[in-house]
């Protein structure tokens, strides 16, 4: 069989010669490798005050999205919860009132909504099935804490604050959504 | 301190070391008392200005022997409750023998106490190296190869005993 | 002796003492930081200006925790075993002259603790002892791990030593004597008579030899058996918390530290360096001193290379090694280097 790289190499038990036997050239060479790599640059980020730089389209913490006029987006369809493979994602619907219009952009929105941070896998499925570009996927990392039930993130966490946006736009610009 | 106090304090560590070899009750605890008496008998040598023969009884008993003791007996497991039983009889022969031994060994050293005392202020060296090679290989050579043949035939019945014979198939 | 020779040793004493216990304490850190560098990391670079204050972090750590002894272990020789690795550990530097005598005022001080006529027999003695702190503390733990460790320990030490010791005879026969001084001063300088006079030139294949079985006599990588983890969790100190576990750390460094000493006395001229001849008194002692802890050092430094570059040997593969490899190999050289020597002194003529 044709070999997929040319790095291959035969394994055998053939006898040793008396120079490898010494394992002294081995032994010694194997020295030289790790002395040369005392002069290399090294990998470490010192990392609180260096942070490593995330790739654009890094899936972190979720977001859910108000628009312009700082409306929630969600409407509670439950196409997240749908999408989700980790089965993460909870929520009750709610109907909007008289005098609720300011708030949420729908008739229909999320009471309640849930997400299970340990659950959570991260895959960003949630947000391609969104229909109403409500739930976003950010660069925030899920901070670890000492409780499981403080990896259930409610709406006050979830939802952005109105003057405290979230920006998404890099992944915007890298996902299909700007076509439209 | 003069050195005969000296000698004297230090006869009595070694004494009491070397009896709770045979008084503490657990095998390993015995075999560290004679680490001790080892170390105490090569005090005894220093004080008799033989640091040379101090030291070599330090690296071949304390240090080679007694750890293969050691490793055996911690490989064992011995303790009180799985050690053998003996009869009487077993302990009033081993109590007269212990006596005769002991009796033979006083009667032995009655005269040579006085000996060993004034060998301990002796400044000459001679459990230095040199002199104690010079003795070794001119006055007592036929001993020292002698006993070298006694190590040789050891040797050799442990290399015997520890080949396997190779086992005949038939 | 007289008060004032008393105040001398006192003083050089301490100052021993004081150093052995920061190198070895500076040691972890270099290890640390050499191990990283190895593995093109950083290492700890927290405490102080880039890590310095590490060790004492660390120490720090070890005696504030909990000081545990298990309920079923031997409690005195449990406490003991540590005890005795330190100590031997500390005791072994007393015989290595660390340089030329000084000179201060009236006094001579000579910068070695004791030079007795039988220094090399003095530090093979102590190193055959260094053993009981491992066993002693393995066998009392009353684990099962600790107790395998404590074996291979034993085991371990008992045949490297022969090499060694072996090793040791040829360097003694070169000389002709016991003392560590009059190896040093044997080797005087670095050029002489058309050849080096450092032994290791004359012996190479002793000092490989010696030095494999320091690596085993330390207990340190390839050769660190009896603590591997990844077979026996801690090995002898599995069961060691706080400041006893702190011992046994502290003693393998500090042993490390006086191994690569006697390497730089035996086989690297001391404190000897090329050129010594130009300087004389204080001054040719302090570059003594000098010259031979940039030996230690490196000795040190190539401890942790060796650690960080070879795998563990497997137990059969230790013993191979050092029965049938090492002991006969340092067999040949004793005797060649006796025929050599005997020809030299013309007994063929």
């Amino acid at each position: 069989m044709q070999s997929l790289t040319d790095r291959k190499k035969v394994v055998g038990n053939k006898e040793m010669t008396f120079k490898e036997k010494l394992y002294l050239p081995a032994i010694f060479g194997g020295m030289w490798i790790t002395f040369k790599h005392l002069f290399r640059k090294h990998n470490t980020l010192r990392y609180p005050e260096v942070k490593r730089e995330f790739a654009p389209v890094y899936r972190g913490q979720h977001v859910l999205k108000r628009d312009e006029q700082g409306r929630e987006n969600c409407t509670a369809c439950g196409l997240c919860a749908v999408a989700c493979p980790a089965e993460a994602i909870t929520m009750v619907a709610g109907e909007r009132k008289k005098g609720e219009e300011g708030l949420y952009r729908e008739e229909k929105y999320a009471e309640m909504y849930e997400i299970n941070m340990l659950r959570c896998i991260f895959c960003g499925l949630c947000e391609e099935a969104c229909p109403k570009e409500a739930i976003f996927l950010t660069d925030r990392l899920v901070p670890s804490t000492f409780e499981r039930d403080e990896f259930i993130y409610g709406k006050e966490l979830l939802v952005e604050d109105v003057n405290l946006r979230i920006d998404i736009t890099k992944r915007q610009l890298t996902g299909k959504r700007t076509e439209k | 301190m003069n050195l005969e106090t000296i000698a004297i304090i230090l006869g009595g560590l070694t004494i009491g070391s070397a009896l709770m070899v045979i008084i503490s009750k657990h095998p390993v605890r015995s075999v560290l008392y004679l680490v001790l008496t080892f170390f105490m008998i090569s005090a005894n040598y220093i004080l008799m200005n033989a640091q040379f023969i101090a030291i070599v009884n330090i690296i071949v008993y304390a240090g080679a022997i007694m750890v293969l003791f050691l490793f055996v007996l911690m490989l064992l497991n011995l303790s009180r409750e799985n050690e053998p039983k003996s009869s009487i009889m077993v302990k009033l022969g081993a109590v007269i023998a212990g006596g005769t031994l002991f009796t033979v060994f006083i009667a032995a050293l009655k005269d040579g106490v006085a000996v060993a005392a004034t060998t301990a202020t002796d400044a000459d060296s001679i459990g230095l190296v040199e002199n104690l090679g010079h003795l070794l290989f001119t006055k007592y050579v036929l001993p020292f190869e002698v006993s070298s043949v006694l190590f040789i035939a050891a040797m050799v019945g442990a290399v015997l005993l520890a080949k396997r014979e190779k086992q005949i198939i038939e | 002796m007289e008060t004032s020779e008393l105040i001398e040793k006192f003083i050089v004493i301490v100052v021993l003492f004081t150093v052995s216990l920061g190198v070895a304490a500076y040691a972890t850190y270099f290890e640390r930081k050499v191990a990283a560098w190895f593995q093109d990391r950083i290492g700890p670079d927290r405490a102080g200006p880039f890590g310095i204050l590490q060790p004492l972090a660390d120490g720090g750590k070890l005696f504030f925790k909990e000081d545990f002894i298990p309920e079923k272990a031997e409690k005195w020789l449990f406490i003991l075993g540590p005890g005795i690795a330190m100590f031997v550990a500390l005791m072994t530097g007393c015989v290595i002259p660390w340089s030329t005598a000084m000179e201060f005022g009236q006094s001579v001080v000579e910068l070695q603790v004791a030079d007795v006529n039988i220094g090399i027999l003095f530090i093979m003695g102590f190193l055959s002892i260094g053993v009981y702190g491992i066993m002693i503390g393995g066998w009392a733990s009353n684990n099962k791990f600790a107790l395998f460790g404590a074996i291979r320990a034993s085991s371990q030490m008992i045949s490297y030593e022969l090499a060694m010791g072996i090793c040791v005879i040829t360097i003694v026969m070169m000389t002709g004597s016991l003392s560590l001084k009059d190896i040093v001063v044997h080797q005087h300088g670095f050029w002489a008579d058309g050849y080096f006079t450092w032994n290791v030139f004359k012996q190479p294949l002793a000092f490989l030899v010696f030095f494999v079985c320091a690596l085993a006599e330390t207990n340190r990588a390839p050769f660190d058996l009896p603590e591997c983890e990844s077979e026996l969790i801690g090995g002898y100190h599995t069961e060691y918390g706080s400041m006893k576990m702190g011992f046994y750390l502290f003693a393998e460094y500090t042993s490390m530290f006086i191994s690569s000493a006697v390497i730089a006395v035996l086989f690297f001229g001391g404190f000897n360096f090329p050129g010594m001849d130009n300087f004389e008194g204080n001054t040719l002692a302090l570059l003594g001193v000098g010259a031979m802890f940039a030996k230690t050092f490196f000795f040190i430094f190539v401890f942790m290379w060796i650690r960080w570059t070879i795998p563990r040997f497997r137990f059969d593969q230790l013993m191979h090694l050092g029965w049938k490899k090492l002991i006969p190999i340092s067999l040949i050289n004793m005797l060649v280097t006796g025929l050599v020597i005997a020809y030299l002194e013309g007994w063929f003529n």
